[in-house]
């Protein structure tokens, strides 16, 4: 029993950091159709311009924190503005494989300006662990769940109660009814480039200061999948929900599976509940379909 | 007869590929007029209005809105410049409320850029807001649909649905409105109500309007004057009546009189 509650708390707090991260994706995908491959790599690069202001510019947490949101917008807006935009009307096809690209390129690039070696974070987070009942939480993943619960609430009611977000939203409904409504649309594909660069960034912060760096590190995007797909490619809340759901099923499974087989069912495990669900939902849990989507 | 046109689309021609869509059409709108465009299916009559959106860039020929040279404008700029616009298939925000699209409508005054939502917040701002609060309320008061403002649209009937796109398009404050089709699908007591409705919005609010529609009654009610388009080419102009009794619309919509 003590087992199942530990798992299921790793779980949750996995969880909320991989909603971070689908929020990444979700909210360019809503704005502008594309799947973006490269989600992974936004985090990883992230996660890099972090180890960059913190470790090698000795600056502190928090400022490094918001240059690596400025930075990663930055990347996002310019790979809107350089690649993206030159291949609207394109086929979807081309445009995913343009984003495939890119995340080679992302990767590429990371391998180059920091080499391939293993880097890690100083502590951030205060280092003894969380005791909540007779449940042991490891810091870094209690901190940097509460880090992305708070991230993902800012973005939901960005995008729900302001301006922009409004506006996002209403390019998402109907692109040439949001044109006559006087809403710049192409100025909304490079926000939700943005938007999704510094989601995706803040998620690669937290698994950084989790398990430490590599170039490799934006493999994890893959797990989004599942992700974003459980939840409905579109929906906010479907990100969150499709989130805890990854981040639990591959902690349970793992944590009672794996000694049976030697391991590897943590990763298997989300792709097997993918498979099932998109059996009796083919839409995901909350996808198209009209229903109020955050 | 007013001495400027508050919009004059002047010898556009549209084509896609090979596809003559629109060849030479010209028109002028005074301001304070409900102007009706009608023609057979196919005759080009969107078209002209996406010309004057801002959605298709005509070939050739120019658009002219207040005096000023439009047809370079991104649609987005014309709408906050004071054209509006509905749809012939309703484009509603469908997630959102009744109350939500009216204030996107709003939207088209307020700048969406990235400076400005970063002053989200201010003085500045709450007098702005309670400004457009009053605004929509008035709105929403006009076209009598206050027991429905905060249900979400997609749940809302047809005709109900045709009146807040009209709703959202007229909290823009356009100068200029754009009608697709609005009474296209609705029952008798709907299209009577819209009619009256487009005309209560040319009497009250001094709007000019330009509408595209079918239904050969709600033309010749309402319109001050008609333009008929066929093959993407204007074959008449004039007064309800005078367009009626003219030959070539006769032929464009009975056929022609053999013998």
């Amino acid at each position: 029993m003590d087992i199942l509650l530990q798992l299921i708390v790793s779980g949750i707090a996995v969880g909320g950091v991989y909603a971070l991260i689908a929020l990444g994706f979700v909210l360019i995908y809503k704005a502008t159709s594309i799947i973006n491959f490269a989600t992974g790599e936004f985090m990883m690069i992230g996660a890099y311009f972090f180890y960059t202001f913190m470790v090698m510019a000795g600056l502190p947490p928090i400022p490094s924190f918001l240059l690596v949101m400025l930075c990663s917008a930055m990347l996002g807006l310019f790979i809107e503005r350089a690649i993206l935009r030159h291949m609207l009307g394109q086929p979807t096809i081309s445009i995913v494989m343009v984003t495939v690209g890119l995340s080679s390129i992302l990767m590429g690039l990371a391998e180059m300006i920091w080499s391939t070696d293993f880097k890690s974070f100083p502590p951030l987070f205060p280092r003894a662990p969380v005791i909540i009942g007779d449940i042991i939480v490891r810091s870094n993943l209690f901190w940097g769940f509460i880090a992305a619960m708070i991230a993902v609430i800012i973005f939901a009611l960005l995008f729900k109660y302001a301006k922009v977000g409004v506006a996002m939203r209403a390019t998402a409904g109907d692109q040439m009814a949001a044109f006559s409504m006087g809403i710049n649309v192409r100025s909304m594909f490079t926000v939700a480039w943005a938007m999704g660069a510094i989601a995706a960034a803040l998620g690669g912060v937290i698994i950084g200061n989790i398990g430490g760096i590599q170039p490799t590190l934006g493999s994890i995007g893959l797990k989004i999948f599942p992700v974003v797909i459980l939840g409905g490619l579109d929906s906010i809340a479907g990100a969150v929900v499709g989130g805890f759901i990854v981040g639990l099923v591959e902690n349970i499974a793992g944590g009672y599976l794996d000694p049976y087989v030697g391991g590897g069912v943590k990763d298997l495990a989300p792709f097997v509940v993918l498979v099932l669900i998109l059996f009796i939902k083919p839409y995901g849990l909350f996808g198209k379909q009209d229903i109020e989507r955050l | 007869m007013a001495a400027h046109p508050i919009l004059s689309v002047e010898g556009i021609s549209l084509s896609f590929g090979g596809l003559t869509v629109l060849s030479e059409v010209s028109f002028k709108v005074n301001p304070g007029e409900i102007f009706a465009i009608i023609g057979p299916n196919g005759a080009g009559k969107t078209s002209i209005l996406n010309c004057i959106g801002g959605f298709y860039r005509p070939s050739a020929g120019r658009i002219l809105f207040e005096g000023d040279d439009i047809t370079r404008t991104s649609p987005d700029r014309r709408a906050a410049r004071g054209l509006a616009r509905t749809f012939q298939n309703i484009a509603l925000f469908r997630g959102m409320t009744v109350l939500d699209n009216i204030k996107l409508g709003a939207h088209a005054h307020l700048k969406t850029g990235l400076a400005s939502a970063l002053m989200y917040w201010g003085p500045a701002h709450r007098e702005e807001m309670a400004l457009r609060e009053r605004m929509e309320q008035e709105v929403i008061d006009f076209l009598e649909i206050e027991p429905i403002r905060k249900q979400a649209v997609g749940s809302l009937a047809y005709g109900l649905q045709k009146r807040v796109e009209l709703a959202r398009a007229l909290a823009m404050e356009p100068k200029v409105l754009l009608m697709d089709e609005p009474v296209a699908g609705m029952n008798a007591e709907e299209t009577e109500d819209m009619a009256r409705f487009v005309l209560d919005i040319k009497e009250e609010r001094d709007i000019t309007i330009v509408l595209i529609e079918h239904d050969m009654n709600v033309i010749m009610d309402i319109s001050d004057r008609v333009m008929v388009v066929n093959f993407g080419q204007k074959i008449a102009e004039g007064t309800p009546d005078q367009v009626q009794r003219h030959p070539e619309v006769i032929k464009a919509y009975l056929g022609e009189k053999k013998g």
